[in-house]
């Protein structure tokens, strides 16, 4: 058994800097071995340069969406970008995600994502389902459990550019919340209509569909066509329906759905 | 305060210390009661060990196999944990486990279905009917995303990036607790009626490792450190599976759901060699030859029932990880210090569809495709069976007022956990700690004022390491305490080991004590990783004299001179107990098993 280490080095620009002081590139030179990823860099600065560089990161297995930079420019989890799919004649750039607010180093202030996810109604299944109703067959339940592999790393927040830019007044949830809407509204069971709380709270028309969103999702979720287009047709079957829309003036019923709670 | 100096205060009835599953379970089983529930962790929320499951969730739902019931599941687990398990923790675990899991559906957790609809089960390791509940292989983070939604929805006041570093207590009674904001660096305050702890393991402690930073023994050290006891320190989980190239990747969990699926295990030689490791009165339960594990995988893809007995690699945990160390301390391991395990050899589509993630680690971190040739794969410490002594009904510790459920807490997994009886587990048990910890703060009619005292010491040592001169890096000490657990408290231990490793650790306290850090306060992980180190010194200490004690080989705990079980041994917990300043280690009885359940086991 032989464990051929052959190592050789990378340069690294770390972004450091906290939300009081602004911030600038550092430069680290790190010994890397095969296979190493952007985290284990970052690991090794701070075990051996810089103890106090702030980097959140939990599984390292791309299982928990904590350990989320901007690599090269690029929204990516540093557990799973590898140093060898970089380019090896410049330094690795590696900044905090740009559409937060900084905390320190590549730790950025998340928490608006939550507020977010408090507003949206939870799970809602009717009470007095019989038992048979909760069997589904596995064919139908596939496209829910899509969107349930988000692991809320929050890069397609960081990449989409109507949070990115500011671009909005009113607030528009971004693409990891309309999934998370997404798998609510198609689970077999639930009963809770989010057709308004998607067209105004969710500010869900401010997404022009660019795809940014499904190229960074690290599980590959089909973000857009799967989860935010499908929403949007929902709002629009809703409120511009011709059809509907002269029915509710005729019945002078506002339109269905409410938030539903 | 009463010099003046400023710190948050939150009071609470009752105070969870932890988010992932059992902590989450907790904290929505007590606010359901309406009392006032506050929920602290060291991460985001959603971001807790439980998302890194990935198997499944054991219960006997009897959904594939119609003749499970919880008399098996129960005779399982206590065989898998070689009889040390408390039986009333194995006994409610099982009963209770099927309705914990249908409970999780109704709350829109969406596990794999079987061909009429209802949840899919698949086997897995020392379990005699396929039985765990799952999708694909990201069941934890099915259930973590399920209990977050929950919590959220029950108004839980959740503190997220906050370390706790001390429990406060005053007469004899948890009276709260003690930490600082990772953001921020200053000190907090949670006085509350009653405190669950649900902090997980220890497996930072060790180099190779499928734990996480937080994995540091913080709930198992804070307990100790107030005075409650801790039992069966000496167990601790290598799991056989881990991936051991690159380097970067070594620990990382490689799923038991590749064994459950059908994977083979093979030595450099090619020889399927679990054959020659399965313990002789277990012997009958296994295939007898490779036709008929083959007809047990055959059936088990397509979703059937067959005669034919479940494979070799399905052997428990512990067995499974020493016969691995073993091939390769005698020369026939793989090039990186490992074994081979295939799953290759069933169709491709197949293997992407059941286990979805393992098939990306691979390809994104190793360059192996998993459905084309085999993984190299080698244990890896994972899991701690040892823990806070609990009540088995109430999840109550030996010191009034602290609740302990989950990893952190000991007994229910006996010498060797099964898996998938974890993440049901910290179901079952954080549901019971969070009513139990509710009709005790129902009796304790305020919560008390934090003694000024005890928060001003507690605050002061939070300042310490920023003041020491000439101390040294605690990622130097922590490193030097990796390799002593990873070489000397290993999977297979012996008394020189053993001894060696308490001195080794006793000079690792003593360089502690001296740790030094640079920076600010402000999210800075050095000055962090002090105080999880500190966890981590007192749980290897009791892991490393526990070991010692314990003169016999059971379950995960191997000695190379005691080979045997010894019959004394089998009747007695060990016990760890702060003594002063003294770490007393010591066995007690188990408790006694009633006749009924007793013929479940024996049979």
């Amino acid at each position: 058994m032989t464990n051929v280490r052959s190592y050789t080095f990378r340069h690294f620009s770390v972004y450091r800097g906290t939300a009081e002081y602004d911030g600038e590139l550092v430069s680290y030179t790190v010994p890397v071995a095969s296979g190493m990823v952007v985290l284990d860099a970052l690991h090794w600065i701070q075990a051996n340069v810089a103890p106090d560089l702030a980097v959140r990161w939990n599984c390292k297995a791309a299982k928990c969406g904590s350990c989320s930079a901007e690599v090269n420019g690029r929204p990516s989890l540093t557990c799973k970008t590898r140093l060898s799919d970089l380019p090896a004649d410049q330094p690795i750039r590696v900044e905090p995600m740009r559409t937060f607010p900084l905390i320190k180093d590549l730790v950025t202030d998340v928490s608006w994502n939550y507020e977010v996810n408090r507003s949206i109604v939870p799970f809602s299944p009717s009470p007095d389902a019989p038992e048979e109703a909760w069997r589904w067959r596995q064919e139908d339940i596939e496209r829910v459990q899509e969107y349930r592999k988000c692991i809320e790393c929050f890069l397609c927040q960081d990449i989409c550019h109507v949070l990115r830019n500011h671009e909005t007044k009113t607030p528009f949830m971004g693409p990891r919340f309309l999934v998370r809407v997404a798998g609510l509204e198609l689970h077999p069971m639930d009963r809770a209509d989010r057709t308004k709380y998607l067209k105004n709270d969710g500010g869900i028309g401010y997404c022009n569909i660019t795809k940014c969103c499904t190229e960074v999702c690290p599980e590959h979720i089909k973000i857009t066509d799967n989860a935010i287009i499908p929403l949007k047709e929902r709002v629009a079957d809703t409120y511009y329906d011709p059809v509907q829309v002269l029915w509710r003036l005729v019945t002078r019923r506002p339109p269905a759905g409410g938030n539903g709670a | 305060m009463s010099d003046g100096e400023a710190f948050e205060t939150y009071p609470h009835d009752v105070l969870v210390i932890g988010a992932g599953g059992a902590g989450l379970r907790a904290a929505i089983e007590a606010a359901s009661a309406g009392v006032s529930v506050g929920l602290v962790c060291k991460s985001l929320l959603g971001k807790a060990h439980t998302v890194m499951a990935e198997g499944g969730v054991a219960a006997a739902l009897a959904n594939v196999a119609e003749a499970d019931s919880w008399q098996i599941h129960f005779r399982d687990t206590m065989v898998g944990g070689k009889m040390l398990n408390n039986w009333r923790m194995a006994q409610l675990h099982a009963q209770e486990a099927p309705e914990r899991v249908r409970e999780l559906e109704r709350w829109g957790a969406v596990f794999d279905r079987t061909r009429d609809g209802r949840i899919l089960q698949r086997p897995f390791g020392g379990h005699t009917n396929p039985r765990l509940a799952h999708v694909g292989d990201r069941t934890g983070l099915e259930m973590i995303r399920t209990l977050q939604d929950r919590a959220v929805a029950a108004g839980i006041s959740v503190y997220m990036e906050c370390t706790m570093t001390r429990l406060l207590t005053d007469d004899g009674r948890v009276t709260g607790a003690f930490g600082y904001w990772r953001i921020t660096g200053k000190p907090v305050v949670f006085p509350a009626k009653a405190v669950i702890l649900a902090t997980g393991g220890i497996g930072r402690a060790y180099q190779i490792t499928s734990n996480s930073w937080e994995y540091s023994g913080d709930g198992h050290a804070l307990a100790y450190g107030a005075g409650a006891e801790l039992i069966d320190m000496e167990f601790v989980q290598f799991h056989p599976t881990g991936m051991v190239w690159p380097p970067g990747v070594r620990g990382l969990l490689v799923t038991e759901a590749v064994r459950g699926e059908g994977g083979i295990l093979r030595n450099r030689d090619g020889d399927r060699f679990m054959w020659s490791y399965l313990p002789d009165d277990r012997r009958q339960e296994y295939a007898a030859t490779d036709e008929e594990a083959s007809r047990w995988v055959e059936a088990q893809s397509a979703g059937k029932t067959s005669d034919a007995r479940r494979p070799p690699e399905l052997s428990t945990r512990d067995n499974v990880s020493r016969a691995i160390y073993t091939e390769v301390r005698e020369g026939r391991g793989s090039e990186h210090g490992g074994v081979f395990l295939d799953i290759s050899y069933l169709p491709p589509d197949h293997v992407r569809r059941k286990l979805p993630s393992m098939y990306e680690q691979f390809k994104e971190l190793a360059d192996v495709d998993i459905t084309t040739g085999p993984m190299e794969i080698g244990p890896t410490t994972h899991y701690m069976m040892g823990g806070v002594r609990v009540d088995a009904e109430t999840e109550a510790s030996t010191l009034p007022g602290l609740f302990a459920a989950g990893e952190v807490a000991g007994g229910m997994h006996g010498a060797n956990r099964l898996g998938g009886n974890s993440l049901s587990d910290l179901l079952v048990f954080g549901q019971r700690a969070g009513a139990a910890a509710v009709a005790f703060a129902a009796e304790n009619a305020k919560v008390r004022e934090p003694d000024a005292a005890r928060v001003k010491e507690a605050t002061d040592e939070l300042a310490a390491p920023f003041e020491e001169a000439a101390g040294e890096d605690p990622y130097r000490i922590h490193a030097d305490l990796q390799a002593t657990m990873q070489s000397l408290v290993g999977i297979f231990r012996t008394r020189e080991d053993l001894e060696e490793a308490i001195d080794r650790l006793a000079g690792l306290r003593a360089r502690w004590q001296r740790v030094r850090v640079s920076g600010s306060p402000a999210y800075n992980p050095g000055w962090n990783l002090t105080f999880e180190l500190r966890s981590m010194l007192i749980c290897s200490e009791a892991v490393a004299r526990s070991a010692l004690q314990r003169t016999e080989s059971r379950g995960a705990h191997a000695r190379v001179d005691f080979p045997e079980a010894d019959a004394d041994w089998a009747r007695c917990n060990s016990t760890v107990t702060l003594d002063g300043e003294v770490m007393r280690v010591s066995a007690e009885p188990l408790p006694e098993m009633p006749a009924e359940l007793r013929g479940l086991v024996e049979h």
